[in-house]
Order: C-alpha cells, then sequence, then structure tokens
C-alpha cells in the first residue's frame, strides 16, 4: 500500500516529518506517519473523520508533543517537537474549522490579532493595527471595512478574515481545516482563487476537506490517512473521487441507483407556489407514499429554509401545502410534528441533539405521549421504547442513559432518526443526513432510509452532495437562487449531467 | 473612521436616555438642573464607580464576581487595623495597603476558578459567604469610628460658588473614582493586555489557541477587581466615617444591575467604560431626581428596578427576538 | 449487589456524592467533637430551621436547571407574605377567621406566581439573560415592599397561624412536613413529568428542544412561575414562624440558596441537578450550623463554613475528575 508516488519532485521540502507518533489514553492517534509539504504547493490532507489529520496539524503547530523519535523539518532546521510560538515566528499558520476569531473586536484587531499578543503589557497601536489589516485584505483583493465589529460580517467575509491574519504572520505555511463547509458556491470558488494566489505568491497551503469535488480542482498532491497511518501520497492529476474515497475507508463502494417509480402511490405532501422572499420562490412539488425525493443545490440554495417552511418553524408568504389531501398550515414545528411532518436538522451538534443529555432522553424528547402511564413519564415504558428502536435501527450503544455525545456520528445520526420516527410522522425530511457521520458509515444510514421509504414512509432527502440523491432517491429535484431549475430521474439520466448542472 | 452610534449603540442610547429624564426632571423640579447637583451626584456615586469599573473588567474576561462588596468591607477593617499598627499612615499608604488587601482577595477567587476550575459564579459565591462570615464572626458585627483623622476629614480639592448660591465641589473621592476610571479605560483599551482580557472572554479557545496565558487573564481580571474594590472601600469609609462590617454588603447586585445596564455582557468580551459610567449614572440620576421631586424615597427603589427591568427588556427586544419563527438561523452565528 | 447500586444510583445519580459525603463526615465530627449533637435536640432544631431556607431553595432550583437564576425569591417571599398580612389585617387582624387565612394563602401564591409569570415571560421572549432580569425584578419587588411598609414590620395575626411555625404533628415539626411535601413535589415534577422533563432539556440546549417540537417558552414561563409561587410558600411558612412581615427578611438566604443547589450537585450551567441530592446538602448546611452553634460558634461563622465547605466539595469534585482521567489513561 506503501506507494509514494511522486518521485519527480526534486525539490527540497518545505516541511517534512518522519516516525510521527501519538498516543491519548492508551489509543495510538498516529502510527509512524511521514508526510511532506514543498514550497508553493497546494496539498491535500484526506481522511474521515478520527483519522488523525487533526491531530497532525496540532503537532506541526507545536499544540501537541509528538512521542520521542520524531523528526520534523521546517524550512532548514530540525525539530524534536514545536512550540506554538517557534511555529507562528517561523511562518507556519492554522486557520481552524472554527476559524478562531473574536466577534465583538473589529475586523483590525481580528486581522492584527499578533501586535496584541506578548506577556508584558504594551500600548496598543491601532493605527499600525489598521495599516497591517488594510494591507493584508488588499493583498487577497479584498475591502472591508476595519474599524467594524467582526459580527456585522457574514461567515464568508470572516473566512476572508482568518486567511488576512495568516498572512499577517509573514506565512509560509498555511493549513486550512474544512475552509469550505460553510460557504455557499460563489463563496468557495473565491476562496480557491485565493487559495491559488497564494501558492502562486510561494505560499504552500495544507487544505483539510471533506468536499473531494474541490480536493480534485485545487490540489497537486493528496496525503491520505486512516486510523492514523498513512495511507499514501498521491498526486491530483489522475485520481477519481471514488478512488480517493476507496484509499480513505480501505472499501471499495459500488453504488447503484435505487430509484423506482411511485406513481401508482397516493401524494402525500403536495406544495404549490410557495414562496418566502429572499429565501425560495415559486415551489411546487409532490412527494407520494413510499416516495424519496432528492433535492440538491449549493448551499444558500433555499433548501434549508424550504424543509424548515415545511416544518412550521417559518411561514410561507404564499402559496399552499398540503398534506394526504388536507391543507395545512403551521403556525409551529409543533403543528407540523403533530400533522406527521418530521424534519431531522443539518445541524446535529446543536439543533438535532441534545449533547450533554442521554440517548434514551434524547430519543423519547419529540414524543413524550408515548411514555405517559398514568398521567406521568414512565421509565419503564421510555426504556422499553428505546431499547425498540435501537434493536430496530441496529444502534451501538453503551448504556441507555449514556451522554448521546458519547456516540459516533453514524450511531448520533441513528438515534435522530428513531426520535423522528418515534413520533409516527407520514414525511421525514433529512437534510444533510450525512453530515459529520463517516463515509464508511453512510451506507448504513441510506440502507436504514431505504428500508424505510418501503415500509409507505414519504421522504425527502436534501444534501448538496449529488451523489447522494442521485443513487439514493426516486427523483431528484434542482434548486438554484431559491427556485427549483431541475427534475431528473436517476434511471435516465447519467450522474455526470447532474452534476454539471449543479456545479455550472 | 467611524461613525459612533453603530459602535457603540449601548452608550448611545444609554446616553439619550439620560437626555430624556434629564429634560424631565429640569422641568419638574426647580433644581435639578443645576452645576452643584450634577457634582453632588458625582460626589454619591464615586463609589459605585470604582466598583463598577473593576467589576466590568471581570466581566469583559467572561467572569462574573458577587464577593467584591464584601471584599471591600474586609479591606475596610483591615486596612483600618494594619493603619493603627503603623501608628496613622495617610492617604497613599492608605491606598497601598487596602489595594494590596483588595488584589489579595480577589486573587483567592482567581486561584479557585483556575487552579481549580471552579466556575466564577460558584467560586465567588462561596467567598463571598467566606469573606462576610469571617468577617462578621471576627468583628461580632462592631463597627469602627475610631478612623485616622485624615481618612475622615472631608478634602475638598476645588470649591466654587456659583451665581445662584450653590457650591460646585470637588471632592477627593471624585478625584480617585476618575483615576480609576482612567486607569481601567487605559488598561482595557490601550494596553495589550486588556484586548488580551476583551479576546480571553470573546472567544476562550480561541485566546488559547494564540497561546494567551489564561491563568493571567483570570489573576489580572480578578485582581483588578479586588485592586478597585479595596480602594472603593477605603473611599466609601472616608465618605461614610466610619466602617460598618455590612455596609456594603448587598451593593454587589446593585453594582452589577447598572453595569450590565451600561452594556457589558455577562458571558465576556463586551463593555465599555463610558456604557459603565453611564449605567451607574442613569440609575443615580433617576433616584437623585425622584427624590428632588419629593417622590418617597420608598418608591425610589421600587422605580428603578422598574426602569432596570424596563430597559432590558427594550435592549434585549427587536423584531428578530420577538419572531424567531419568522427569521432564519445562521444570520448570526 | 450491583443490582442494588445501580439502582441506588438510578435513584439518586451521581450528584449524591459531594452531599453524601458531606453529611456523614459532619456527623462523624461533630458527634466526636460534642456528645450533645447525636441528640433530638440538634435535630429538633434542624427541623425547624430547615423549611425556610429549604423552600426558597427548591425555588431557585428550577431556574437553575433551565440554565439561569431567580435572583427575587427572597424578596418574593417577602411581598407574598405581605399579601396574606394584608389580607388578614382587611379582615380584623388578631381576629381574621381561617376563611380570611386561606383566601389570603392562595392570594399569596398567587401575587408569588404573578412575579413569576413576568419574569418567566422577559426571559422567554427577550431572551435577556435571567440574572438581569430577576435582579431587576429583585430590586423593583424590594422597592414595592419598602414603600408600602415604610420599611418597619407588620404583625397581629391570629393566634391559629401560629403552628403552621412552631407546632408538631405526631412529634413532626409543621414547617418540616410542609417542606417535606414540597421537596416530594418537585421531585415528582422533575422526574415525572413532561414539564420537568424538558426542563432538563431547555437547560441543555435550548434550540434544540424547540426543533424537538417542545414550546420552550411555555416551559420557562411555567418553570419561573412555579418558582415564584414556592417562594410565596416559604413567604407564608416565615410569616407564621416570625408572627410578622418585614421586608428584607431571609434576604441573606438569597445567595445560600444557590449555594445549596450547587453542594447538591446542580450543573450551574443548567441541564442536571435533582431533589434529593439539594435536600441532603441543605440538612448538611442546617446541620453544620447547629453543630457550630454547640460548640459556641454563631450563625456568621457557620456561614463561612458554609462557604469553605462549597469550596472543598468543588476541589474535591475536581480532583475526582482528574483522577479518573489519568486512571483511564494509566489503566488502558
Amino acid at each position: 500500500m506503501q506507494q509514494l508516488a511522486i518521485t519527480g519532485g526534486s525539490e527540497k521540502p518545505l516541511l517534512s516529518l518522519h516516525d510521527i507518533n501519538m498516543t491519548f489514553g492508551g489509543v495510538k492517534a498516529l502510527k509512524n506517519v511521514s508526510f511532506d509539504v514543498r514550497p508553493g504547493e497546494v496539498h491535500c490532507l484526506a481522511g474521515e473523520n478520527g483519522c488523525g489529520k487533526s491531530t497532525l496539524i496540532k503537532i506541526i503547530t507545536g499544540v501537541y508533543r509528538p512521542a520521542d523519535g520524531a523528526s520534523i523539518e521546517y524550512d532548514g532546521e530540525t525539530y524534536s517537537h514545536m512550540s506554538p510560538v517557534t511555529a507562528q515566528d517561523r511562518g507556519i499558520q492554522v486557520i481552524w474549522q472554527d476559524l478562531a476569531l473574536f466577534p465583538e473586536m473589529s475586523v483590525a484587531e481580528n486581522i492584527a490579532f499578533q501586535t496584541v499578543l506578548g506577556r508584558w503589557p504594551k500600548l496598543v497601536d491601532y493605527g499600525r493595527m489598521r495599516k497591517i489589516a488594510t494591507d493584508a485584505l488588499k493583498r487577497l483583493g479584498i475591502t472591508l471595512d476595519v474599524d467594524l465589529p467582526l459580527k456585522e460580517y457574514a461567515i464568508a467575509q470572516r473566512q476572508i478574515v482568518a486567511i488576512a491574519r495568516a498572512l499577517v504572520g509573514e506565512a509560509k505555511l498555511v493549513f486550512m481545516d474544512e475552509p469550505t463547509a460553510s460557504l455557499t458556491q460563489s463563496e468557495t470558488d473565491h476562496l480557491l482563487d485565493i487559495v491559488r494566489g497564494l501558492s502562486a505568491a510561494g505560499v504552500a497551503v495544507v487544505f483539510v476537506s471533506h468536499r473531494l469535488a474541490e480536493v480534485l480542482e485545487i490540489s497537486s498532491r493528496i496525503t491520505v490517512l486512516r486510523d492514523g497511518a498513512l495511507v499514501g501520497v498521491y498526486p491530483a492529476a489522475g485520481m477519481t473521487q471514488s478512488r480517493i474515497t476507496e484509499l480513505m475507508t480501505g472499501k471499495t463502494f459500488d453504488q447503484q441507483v435505487r430509484a423506482k417509480s411511485r406513481d401508482d402511490q397516493p401524494v402525500v405532501l403536495e406544495v404549490k407556489g410557495l414562496s418566502r422572499p429572499g429565501q425560495f420562490d415559486d415551489i411546487s412539488l409532490t412527494v407520494r407514499r413510499g416516495e424519496t425525493l432528492g433535492i440538491t443545490g449549493l448551499l444558500g440554495a433555499g433548501r434549508t429554509e424550504l424543509a424548515q417552511t415545511l416544518f412550521g418553524m417559518l411561514q410561507p408568504a404564499a402559496g399552499a401545502i398540503t398534506l394526504e389531501g388536507k391543507p395545512v398550515h403551521f403556525s409551529s414545528n409543533r403543528d407540523a410534528i403533530k400533522a406527521g411532518v418530521a424534519y431531522l436538522s443539518e445541524d446535529r451538534l446543536s439543533l438535532g441533539l441534545i449533547q450533554p443529555q442521554s440517548i434514551a432522553d434524547n430519543l423519547v424528547i419529540s414524543s413524550l405521549g408515548k411514555i405517559v402511564s398514568g398521567g406521568f413519564l414512565s421509565d419503564e415504558r421510555k426504556r422499553k421504547l428505546v431499547a425498540g428502536w435501537i434493536a430496530d435501527l441496529g444502534v451501538k450503544i453503551g448504556q441507555q442513559g449514556d451522554a448521546i455525545s458519547t456516540l459516533s456520528g453514524g450511531n448520533q445520526q441513528r438515534i435522530a432518526i428513531a426520535k423522528w420516527l418515534a413520533t409516527d410522522p407520514k414525511l421525514l425530511i433529512l437534510d444533510a443526513p450525512t453530515v459529520g457521520v463517516d463515509v464508511g458509515a453512510r451506507a448504513g444510514i441510506f440502507d436504514i432510509v431505504a428500508k424505510l421509504a418501503e415500509t409507505g414512509l414519504a421522504i425527502i432527502l436534501i444534501s448538496d452532495e449529488v451523489p447522494e440523491v442521485y443513487f439514493n432517491a426516486d427523483r431528484v429535484l434542482h434548486m438554484a437562487q431559491g427556485r427549483i431549475v431541475g427534475s431528473y430521474d436517476p434511471r435516465s439520466v447519467p450522474l455526470s449531467e447532474i452534476e454539471g448542472a449543479v456545479y455550472a | 473612521m467611524h461613525s459612533f452610534a453603530r459602535t457603540h449603540a449601548t452608550e448611545v442610547a444609554l446616553l439619550a436616555v439620560i437626555a430624556v429624564i434629564c429634560t424631565v426632571l429640569s422641568f419638574a423640579t426647580a433644581n435639578f438642573f443645576s452645576i452643584g447637583n450634577a457634582f453632588d451626584l458625582l460626589n454619591t456615586s464615586s463609589v459605585n464607580i470604582i466598583f463598577a469599573v473593576g467589576l466590568l473588567v471581570v466581566l469583559i474576561a467572561g467572569g462574573i464576581d458577587i464577593s467584591f462588596a464584601v471584599a471591600a468591607s474586609v479591606v475596610q477593617y483591615g486596612t483600618a487595623i494594619a493603619l493603627g499598627w503603623i501608628g496613622g499612615g495617610g492617604w497613599i499608604s492608605g491606598l497601598v495597603i487596602a489595594g494590596s488587601i483588595g488584589i489579595c482577595l480577589g486573587a483567592v477567587n482567581a486561584l479557585l476558578i483556575h487552579r481549580f476550575r471552579i466556575i466564577s459564579i460558584v467560586a465567588t459565591i462561596s467567598t463571598f459567604n467566606i469573606y462576610f462570615g469571617l468577617l462578621m464572626f471576627f468583628t461580632k458585627g462592631v463597627s469602627i469610628y475610631d478612623l485616622p483623622e485624615w481618612l475622615t476629614d472631608r478634602v475638598v480639592l476645588f470649591e466654587h460658588e456659583m451665581a445662584d448660591g450653590s457650591w460646585i465641589e470637588i471632592t477627593l473621592p471624585v478625584l480617585v473614582m476618575v483615576l480609576c476610571v482612567i486607569a481601567t479605560w487605559v488598561l482595557i483599551t490601550r494596553t495589550t493586555t486588556g484586548r488580551q482580557l476583551y479576546a480571553f472572554g470573546d472567544n476562550p479557545e480561541g485566546a488559547r489557541r494564540f497561546g494567551i496565558n489564561i491563568g493571567a487573564m483570570q489573576f489580572i481580571a480578578f485582581g483588578w477587581l479586588g485592586l478597585m474594590a479595596g480602594i472603593g472601600g477605603l473611599v466609601q469609609a472616608h465618605y461614610a466615617q466610619e466602617v460598618v462590617p455590612n455596609a456594603l454588603y448587598g451593593r454587589e447586585l446593585d453594582v452589577l444591575a447598572a453595569v450590565v445596564l451600561g452594556g457589558a455582557r455577562l458571558g465576556g468580551g463586551k463593555g465599555s467604560v463610558l456604557g459603565c459610567v453611564l449605567g451607574v449614572l442613569l440609575i443615580a440620576i433617576t433616584q437623585n431626581g425622584l427624590n428632588l421631586m419629593g417622590v418617597s424615597p420608598f418608591a425610589f427603589k421600587m422605580i428603578v428596578g422598574a426602569i432596570i427591568l424596563i430597559a432590558i427588556t427594550l435592549s434585549n427586544t427587536s423584531i428578530e427576538r420577538l419572531l424567531p419563527f419568522a427569521t432564519q438561523k445562521g444570520a448570526r452565528r | 449487589m450491583t443490582g442494588f447500586s445501580e439502582r441506588l444510583k438510578g435513584w439518586f445519580g451521581p450528584e449524591m456524592a459531594g452531599p453524601g459525603l458531606a453529611l456523614v463526615a459532619v456527623i462523624l465530627v461533630f458527634g466526636l467533637v460534642s456528645p450533645q449533637f447525636l441528640s433530638a435536640a440538634t435535630f429538633g432544631s434542624v427541623a425547624f430551621q430547615l423549611p425556610e431556607l429549604g423552600l426558597l431553595t427548591l425555588a431557585m432550583l428550577l431556574p437553575i436547571l433551565t440554565g439561569g437564576l431567580n435572583l427575587a425569591v427572597t424578596f418574593t417571599a417577602n411581598i407574598a407574605g405581605l399579601t396574606l398580612a394584608w389580607v388578614l389585617q382587611a379582615n380584623g387582624g388578631a381576629d381574621a377567621g381561617a376563611g380570611a387565612f386561606a383566601l389570603g394563602c392562595v392570594l399569596a401564591v398567587m401575587v408569588g406566581a404573578a412575579s413569576g409569570v413576568v419574569m418567566g415571560l422577559v426571559i422567554a421572549f427577550t431572551r435577556a439573560h435571567p440574572i438581569l432580569v430577576s435582579l431587576s425584578m429583585m430590586i423593583f419587588l424590594r422597592g414595592l415592599g419598602e414603600f408600602l411598609t415604610r420599611g418597619g414590620d407588620v404583625s397581629g395575626f391570629p393566634a391559629f397561624i401560629g403552628p403552621l411555625g412552631h407546632g408538631s404533628i405526631a412529634g413532626i415539626p409543621v414547617p418540616l412536613i410542609v417542606f417535606i411535601i414540597c421537596v416530594l413535589a418537585w421531585h415528582l415534577l422533575l422526574t415525572r413529568t413532561k414539564l420537568g422533563f424538558n426542563t432538563y432539556m431547555i437547560g441543555s440546549n435550548l434550540e434544540a428542544t424547540r426543533y424537538s417540537g417542545i414550546n420552550t417558552r411555555k416551559v420557562i414561563v411555567l418553570v419561573y412561575t412555579l418558582s415564584g409561587a414556592m417562594c410565596a410558600i416559604a413567604g407564608i411558612i416565615m410569616l407564621a414562624r416570625f408572627n410578622s412581615v418585614r421586608i428584607g427578611h431571609g434576604e441573606s438566604y438569597l445567595l445560600i440558596t444557590v449555594l445549596a443547589c450547587f453542594l447538591g450537585g446542580v450543573n450551574p450551567f443548567g441541564g442536571f441537578g435533582r431533589v434529593i441530592p439539594v435536600f441532603v446538602a441543605l440538612v448538611v448546611l442546617q446541620l453544620l450550623s447547629s453543630g457550630l452553634n454547640l460548640i459556641g460558634a454563631n450563625q456568621h461563622l457557620a456561614t463561612a463554613v458554609w462557604g469553605l465547605l462549597l469550596v472543598g466539595v468543588m476541589v474535591l469534585r475536581f480532583a475526582a475528575s482528574k483522577f479518573k482521567i489519568s486512571f483511564v489513561r494509566k489503566g488502558t
């Protein structure tokens, strides 16, 4: 498996790591990993959640100290470990996934934050700060008001601020941890342009992303990690998405189109001319019993807002929703749940599940009525209900009373699905059900979805990953800028055609 | 440069409210709008403002402190005893002693919070009880009236008789208060340490990744409040001309209300010295105005409470908040 | 045996460790130091002192579980007591009948609940910080009470109210019976009702609870309403015990109620905490102050020791979590 495919590069690497080992609480997080980055290249670090990517970044930036025997060669010097101060002084910068910015402070302070660092108090030089910030933004070709607090800007601009901050430190090597996770397509394109610009200016960029399309578009080389071990280093040219997935998971996936015609089934949901100004416009669709309707489109296309409107969390400005032939009007999600609509949130960590609370409580929260006996909640009924669902969906748990945060992403998502199934829905809306779920565990989620459809549940499956809806839905709708712009039948249209339309 | 109104919305709103109240009061009462009354207000508010700017620093760093007012009482006793030992002392030695004891008491809080990871409200409720209980136990609730003369003598730094016969006076408490306000303002807006405090309160994890010393932040914030509590305690003893062990008991919540009214956020990262001072002044002006209008002193607190409740309700209310179902998440972080 | 310990855990939860240990330690230490400690007299005095602080602590507990705080508990109790006193006085003072007393109690509970409703509405709809909302309510109620009473005492109640504060039934003090009924009611509320379930969920994550189809605003308003009603019960008991109402009475209990909750293992951020450990924590606090009284110290020293006890328990919890982590690391 060890196939260091690149041989041609005679250029001396900027960073080269050897024999990196790291152990947490008896678990080996990294095993003899080697990794190198060349000056000015865009390098992708790929792997499933928990494969050791972020541990590796933290070792390079000095947050963690690797086990003895490690060698870190960077820009002509050799270290046994880094410290955060050395790493920053020597031009290694990280743009964390959560950005590590300070929303209440001004844009200038965020960008020139390093000027306020230091152990002993100094006077703050706001003029210098403003100049540093303006210059850094100019290098990126962006204009922002540097005196405004950062919270006034949206996530895409904050991303830019984080990049600008990295550039201030005379960066030679920049790590970007999932930088596009919350950006729309045009924002992503802009970011990728910036990355290319940095690369052209001689700054090496290591890109950590689970969006494989981007990885292929921007990188020159790809390093794949699996279970804390190096799988290999590959040139991006000639690589395909499915090949990277195989390397990351160690499994081969030959997905097949599951679509079937459900035209003979009764209509469960009918939506006519649904609109919310600025979010979506004139949406009409139907979902039949046992049908899985896929909705894809880029972030910001209005998919989540549409789903939240169907779930009663948002109110439409115009249009009508009919559920099993009866017109419905939801003034809150409680009405929607009563009527048989369930919505699995795309944000499992902060909206989907209550992370500190127990598995059992998370599962029963939306169907408390079912565990009432004699006017009071019954532990016995709760335990039975939870045990039943855990067995049905094949969830691996320790104790029912354990916090849900102790479960893996895939198992958490199964509990979230069970929570909604316990409400006896007629329509289940799944908004990005595989976010934060390992590639290997995704197939299991879709197996459950397919089984649910067979029982007659109407399902809306929303995802920005076109293959997901292509292989798992009966019909695919394409949303762009708040409108439905295309409808496809996976049995008669190739994946590439839909991808072409969505990413155009 | 920026429009002040956009980046300092709370301060502007407070100024506007104060202006409205002043206008109403100056019509309702004859002598509210006199310069003499304004200086009187400053004199009486000095101690609270000193406490408030200290508490502001802790709030900015993401903490809360319930213990500072009783800590100030402990400082008063400790200082009185220490001054007895050194045979009287003077303002300089008094302030140094009071400040040092205050810093030590604040450092106890910081130690509990940083070393033992006890969250600030739990730690400071504990120390509140410890400080107050021990103070009452050892003093047996007895007040000290026998203070050094320099401490009880009224120090008027500037006085001037106005045409209408009222006096403008700037007393020592006002000077000390102004110095404390300026020092806090310099600390939190002009020094790198102050900006680190803001950053730490705003995003503790982000601050940690930049290598900001978290322990130092806690000790600086609680130490600063301790220092202000110590100075405030001494000034209060000077103002009241006596030391009563439970005189400041309960003051912590009044000061907290004023500071938060001034725009500081429980949870950290937000707040300004100007807003904090305006918050204290708003409450003081309201009380003063009600007094001059001849409202029963027993009704003051009720009206002040109602005003704070309404202010908090209005400042937290926007269409977006009242109708969360009508807006999308994501607009905010 | 494991089944039994599991069931114990299920009953009391991990929160019990701190107050449980403290209870054993207090009984052991004072039992050894003072021979009179383990006597009916000690437990009698604890039994009479427990209810006031205890009822106010129950009022504090619910808001803390939702991640909030109710700093108005003591003055809500005062105002509710004042309401009862007013009804009694309007109906003949010392000659007032049982009907007037019943009416007064109902009105007192309604007044307490009303203060809770206002706070609950402001917190639920504006999402202002509960500390601020309840703090301003506290300042308001204190002012209102002082305005109405001019800072004085209100007294002169019918004699039959006395037993509510001092009497015993079958050797058990009446206020203790009231308190235990309230403890059981709160226990039932939190473990066996939808409202209790949702209280915990909101304490951990309000938005996720709302997405799960729970009317979070209703829950928050109800929580503060119940808290206010519980304050009123405390206010009624205080009226009976002191045979008078004075604004500011019990003021020093305010932060002690918060201390008792934390000592009882309630999570300061909300979401976790049980009634029974808090009850045990309250017993520990009262035993401590009775024990210190026996060896000649006063209530002020007891207050300081209460603070030290909370610090001690928090430090032990911290040490225990550290130990657990290092144990797991070494163990595997």
